[in-house]
């Protein structure tokens, strides 16, 4: 069994602002080469925290109290700023959620797309930008050149979201971090993108943290998952275990609360209250076990 | 347990401002206020406040230097002129002038530019373009040389000064006025109070009015700042009341000719001018902020 | 799309100096102060005085006087100055140079320490210097051109008298000018000592006149830079691995500079303006300094001409800032 690219250890972290309430809970999973591993969990689970604690981009008013994230062997959150800067771009890339924000509105598409590969790859402004275009291909977009002197105003939101994918898996990174890449697209072309992930994922062989609120998404392109609720981990295995016959009853219940498209009898049906307090009650033991400090809110 | 903390300080939008920025709280206003109350103190009991005649010459004891300098004679703080005359006494005189025309002058152009803004803002279409193509062609003048022309041409005096700042800066009330008063015009209780009959100078006066007067305090401030300016420049150039009356820009004039042989006849009118200015621009600025919830930062 | 506002501009500013022109005739010659009365010997009569009101056609009604002095206008002649006796024109021609001069050097003073500053500002943002900066930005923000002048005279003359305090220009150095542009030319022909004394006479005037701008530039630059700094698409690029200065320069830059431009050209008008005064404390000899002359001499032409010269340039500098907040932003460009 070889070591996983990305090894997340008792990653624990507060929020100042909120009078040090805890935000992740010992948080342990791992990312093996060639895998795509996908973060469960609602909104406030703490799954933007952890993709924002391996980029070290952790914002001022969170504070990380203990764990360790290790990545080929070192530590991300002990490293310098300049360290740190070394390793984000060339091994480690974001596809980020909202394509409409993440490109500079007042930069060429080239511009955006090679200054990168200028950087980390130590490429010539020509070889940067046959790079670029090569890259558009693999995107499968259709005009590459246009789409190069292109603005970002000028393109629709699926295809910025494919030049965004196209900018983070050309720099040949080992780990891609994929923020709901779909979540601000429309439903036709959140197939198309997923597809997309998962043949230059498998192509390159790079390891992805999918990070996602969607059960359904997760299932068709992820192969192991992680849930997370409240800043702690519930449950973790293969996709196909964990939403095919899960263990732990938060996991049953946002799969019941997920509407299928095959299934249309079935209603959305909102968590149980027993499931609900049963989870509280989790997470209030672990807090007491955690150590002086940790209140929660 | 050991915490670890990020290397970098990440960016996100800041936080909305806390509620309570009350203007007597903030030291800067409260200091700038109180050294206008000050000055007013000054203006009003000058002659009892100050130690010597401004007007008195003493031709036996030209350009003595302040005290603490070599050659410095008691009972003159701040030195004399080259006519003999007390520069802290003349300083001090110099207020009322200087007041007064903030007063006066700024208050003046403040309602005669409202006058006009709620006018074109109001009624709208031939009285708004009238207007505003007389308020261009006022804006394509520069104000020093247009009030230097206008009080050349008024004869000196206290009032053609009062006249010209007048005349000059009643755009920039206007200008905000007009804004404003099309602003509040559109909005649902002006077309409500219409359609029940009120008259429009009804509207005008008890509805929109105001709302504008906010904005309108913290403007009438900083005019106050810049007619001092302005009186000083025409002081200066020789434009303003008769020599004899101490004023500061009168007193610059002079100190800039004998700069050499008496820096501080310059030096004292320069720092009460500076004083005065950024006091009234804090106090302004401040009011600003905390009466207009957008300009908050 | 750029055409059209360039010519949208240009009619708008021909109406808008015809009212100048009108507003200025008028307020001439409807308030008392005669010229010609200052011009005279004191043992004149009034035979001369009329003799003189003739030759300057001030005895014809306003309307004739108007109509005279617009036909000049439109073929380029501007009447002749009352107390200089020489053509409107050539003083303005002979005197514009050193203006232009002054007023670009002081934008570009402003836009380099102003710029720089407001860098500075963003690299050092939630750190005790930024509030530094900003504590002493808001109070020279409120310090106009006319007492900046006369620290610096203070500074200069008393403390560190290092520098020049009036004129342009050594007049020893003066010669073998082909143009009026002294400080452009000798730089250009390489007589760089020459330059240098030039620029050593216009140190002062240049800082009087830019630092009120460049302190409006810190302003509105820093909180645009700072509200570009926290986009995402900046965020993207951190991740990317650039630097803080990198990311301010490349991506929040080009983002934070349209408002900062368009309020930078407002301001600029008003140091054109500020010329009248900085010129005069020492004693360069610009447009600005003609112009206090000429109104306290009440030399109508030449008053005349100068508001007219001083319009246009506003006029100019207005669709200038207008046509460069339209280029810079690509939607414009690019639909």
């Amino acid at each position: 069994m070889t070591a996983p690219r990305l090894s997340i250890e008792a990653l624990s972290a507060i929020s100042l602002r909120d009078g040090d309430r805890p935000i992740l809970r010992r948080v342990t999973l791992a990312v093996g080469t060639g895998e795509v591993h996908g973060l469960v969990g609602e909104s406030g689970a703490g799954k933007s925290t952890i993709a924002k604690a391996v980029l070290g981009i952790i914002p001022s008013q969170v504070k990380v109290t203990g764990g360790r994230i290790d990545f080929e062997g070192r530590d991300l959150l002990a490293l310098s700023a300049a360290a740190s800067r070394d390793v984000l771009g060339r091994d480690i890339a974001l596809v980020p959620q909202d394509p409409s924000t993440a490109l500079n509105p007042s930069r060429r598409i080239d511009a955006q797309m090679t200054d990168g590969l200028r950087l980390k790859r130590g490429l010539s402004m020509k070889d940067a930008r046959l790079r670029a275009r090569a890259l558009l291909e693999e995107v499968q977009i259709r005009d590459p050149d246009r789409v190069l002197v292109s603005y970002p105003h000028q393109l629709s939101g699926g295809m910025r979201q494919r030049v965004l994918i196209a900018a983070a898996f050309g720099l040949e990174p080992k780990l891609v971090i994929a923020d709901e890449p779909t979540t601000a697209l429309d439903v036709t072309v959140q197939k198309q993108i997923l597809r997309l992930i998962r043949s230059l994922q498998e192509r390159h062989g790079t390891s992805v943290l999918f990070v996602s609120h969607d059960l359904g998404v997760v299932a068709k392109i992820c192969d192991r998952v992680t849930v997370l609720y409240m800043g702690k981990v519930v449950e973790q295995g293969a996709t196909a275990d964990v939403l095919g016959a899960p263990h732990h009853a938060y996991t049953k219940a946002l799969l019941a609360a997920n509407p299928r498209y095959d299934r249309p009898d079935t209603g959305l049906e909102p968590t149980p209250p027993d499931v609900i307090a049963a989870l509280r009650a989790e997470i209030a033991a672990f807090d007491a076990n955690a150590g002086t400090g940790a209140r929660h809110g | 347990m050991e915490h670890w903390s990020p290397t970098t300080i990440i960016d996100e939008s800041p936080p909305p401002p806390s509620v309570a920025v009350r203007l007597a709280r903030d030291p800067k206003v409260a200091c700038a206020g109180g050294f206008i109350l000050f000055l007013i103190v000054l203006a009003i009991a000058a002659p009892l406040i100050a130690p010597k005649d401004p007007l008195a010459q003493d031709l036996l004891m030209t350009t003595v230097p302040p005290a603490g300098f070599a050659d410095a004679a008691p009972g003159f703080l701040l030195g004399t002129d080259g006519l003999g005359r007390d520069v802290l006494s003349r300083v001090i005189f110099g207020t009322r002038v200087s007041l007064t025309v903030a007063f006066v002058a700024a208050g003046l152009a403040c309602l005669i530019g409202s006058l006009l803004g709620l006018l074109a803002g109001f009624f709208g279409h031939f009285v708004d373009t009238l207007i505003s193509r007389l308020v261009d062609i006022w804006m394509a003048f520069p104000p020093v040389l247009l009030s230097i022309l206008l009080v050349a041409l008024l004869g000196t005096g206290l009032h053609s000064v009062i006249i010209a700042i007048v005349v000059i800066d009643w755009t920039r009330f206007c200008r905000v006025v007009r804004t404003e008063t099309m602003g509040q015009a559109q909005m649902d209780y002006v077309v409500a109070a219409r359609t029940i009959g009120f008259a429009r100078p009804a509207i005008l006066f008890r509805e929109i009015l105001p709302n504008v007067v906010p904005v309108l305090i913290a403007l009438l401030t900083l005019e106050m700042g810049i007619a001092v300016v302005v009186e000083a420049i025409l002081s200066f150039v020789g434009l303003s009341v008769s020599s004899d009356t101490p004023t500061w820009g009168g007193m610059v004039a002079e100190g800039r000719q004998i700069v050499h042989e008496a820096w501080w006849v310059l030096a004292a009118p320069l720092v009460a001018l500076f004083a005065t200015v950024v006091a009234f621009n804090q106090l302004g600025d401040g009011l600003a902020r905390s009466l207009d919830p957008v300009l908050r930062r | 799309m750029l055409l059209a506002i360039v010519v949208n501009r240009l009619a708008m500013a021909l109406v808008t100096l015809a009212g100048v022109a009108v507003v200025v005739f008028v307020l001439l010659r409807v308030v008392p102060g005669d010229p010609v009365a200052m011009m005279i010997s004191p043992g004149a009569g009034p035979a001369d005085i009329a003799a003189l009101k003739a030759h300057y056609g001030l005895d014809t009604p306003l309307l004739t006087q108007f109509w005279i002095w617009i036909r000049g206008v439109v073929t380029g002649d501007f009447g002749t100055s009352i107390t200089l006796h020489v053509y409107v024109t050539d003083v303005l021609a002979s005197r514009l140079p050193a203006t232009i001069e002054l007023a670009l050097l002081a934008l570009i003073v402003a836009v380099i320490v102003g710029g720089g500053i407001a860098i500075a500002g963003t690299l050092m943002r939630r750190t005790p210097g930024e509030a530094a900066i900003d504590g002493l930005n808001s109070i020279l923000l409120a310090v106009p051109d006319f007492i900046w002048a006369l620290a610096l005279v203070l500074i200069f003359a008393v403390a560190l008298p290092i520098l020049p305090l009036t004129g342009r220009i050594d007049p020893a150095l003066a010669q073998g000018f082909a143009t009026r542009f002294y400080l452009a030319e000798s730089i250009l022909t390489g007589r760089f000592a020459v330059a240098a004394n030039i620029a050593s006479h216009m140190i002062m005037p240049t800082l009087a006149l830019a630092l009120p701008l460049a302190a409006v530039i810190v302003r509105l630059l820093k909180q645009s830079l700072k509200e570009a700094m926290t986009q995402d698409y900046v965020l993207l690029a951190r991740i990317k691995g650039f630097r803080e200065l990198h990311l301010v320069l490349h991506e929040a830059l080009r983002n934070a500079v349209g408002p900062t431009l368009a309020l930078t050209g407002v301001q600029f008008t008003f140091l054109v303006g500020g010329t009248v005064i900085v010129e005069r404390i020492f004693a360069y000899p610009g447009i600005g300094n003609l112009a206090i002359d000429a109104v306290i001499n009440r030399d109508f032409p030449l008053i005349q001409g100068l508001v007219l010269l001083f319009g246009l340039i506003f006029i100019l500098i207005n669709i200038g800032v207008d046509l460069s907040v339209a280029a810079l932003n690509p939607r414009l460009r690019h639909g």
